[in-house]
């Protein structure tokens, strides 16, 4: 069946490899577009669909022309690790790996990311 | 807004992510799913005849991070107000999804519809567990979803993961 993928994890995306790709340069979670700007929603939709009626190859992005705005500093900040989070990141994995123990231990482990 | 600079390089995920698990000392690596060979298959019809299926990894349901995921779908002629990601990985700091067209076109398709560029959508719309077990996604989830397409008709799929 055709497909076509509207995210904003390009890294992720094209390393599994898809059919179809439109790109949009965006935080994760809005890949439609910014919230309550309805045009630029309708046309990155749009643009989907063109994407899915023009490709012809698989591995196929493109990226849209949309911006999230002025202030870029998401770019920086999601996931980044910095000198003094050192501290509190490796009590946190200490804290998962043990829940997960327990919830193992338990009958009750999950699956999942 | 149109973007009027160079474009910038795009955020590195994954160089992030797996320093984010390094810095937890985690053992094991994040595998993220590849494929060196990628199926291609062309639109059988136009898109003004075609039915469209809507795919989200949003839930119908608030969930913890512990909760199990599976396959669920959602009517697409009595849409929810809005569907839930909290336990998902996103950018909770730079956005947020209180309008569910940021992430969940579905009112924009509705448009597209009746605008004549495309043919309908499926009744339904599906929302994809997302798993830390690629087989669990190959063998199991994308086969359901895939049947529910077809049940519905279903000729072509726009995908939209947070």
């Amino acid at each position: 069946m055709p497909t076509v993928i509207l995210g904003s994890a390009r890294d992720v995306v094209e390393h599994c490899g898809v059919p179809r790709f439109l790109f949009t340069d965006f935080p994760l979670g809005n890949p439609c577009g910014t919230p309550y700007d309805r045009d630029m929603q309708y046309a990155i939709t749009g643009l989907a669909l063109d994407v899915l009626d023009r490709a012809k190859t698989p591995r196929h992005t493109v990226q849209s022309d949309y911006s999230w705005g002025d202030d870029q500093s998401w770019r920086e900040g999601y996931l980044q690790v910095r000198g003094e989070d050192a501290a509190r990141l490796a009590l946190l994995g200490r804290e998962n790996r043990s829940r997960r123990e327990r919830l193992k231990s338990a009958g009750k482990g999950r699956d999942d990311a | 807004m149109l973007m009027a600079d160079a474009p910038s390089r795009p955020v590195p995920y994954m160089e992030r992510t797996r320093r984010y698990y390094e810095a937890q000392a985690f053992d094991k690596a994040y595998v993220w799913a590849h494929f060196p060979e990628v199926p291609f298959i062309p639109l059988e019809k136009p898109l003004e005849v075609s039915t469209l299926a809507l795919i989200t990894t949003a839930s119908l349901y608030d969930r913890t991070p512990m909760d199990p995921r599976e396959v669920t779908s959602g009517s697409t002629l009595e849409p929810p107000v809005r569907l839930f990601a909290n336990d998902l990985s996103w950018d909770k700091n730079a956005t947020h999804l209180e309008d569910l067209n940021s992430y969940f076109p579905i009112e924009h398709l509705k448009d597209l519809v009746a605008s004549g560029r495309l043919g309908g959508l499926a009744e339904r719309f599906h929302c994809a567990p997302t798993s830390y077990s690629q087989r669990q996604t190959l063998a199991t989830d994308a086969p359901e979803i895939l049947r529910r397409c077809r049940e519905d008709g279903v000729d072509i799929v726009l995908l939209v993961p947070l």
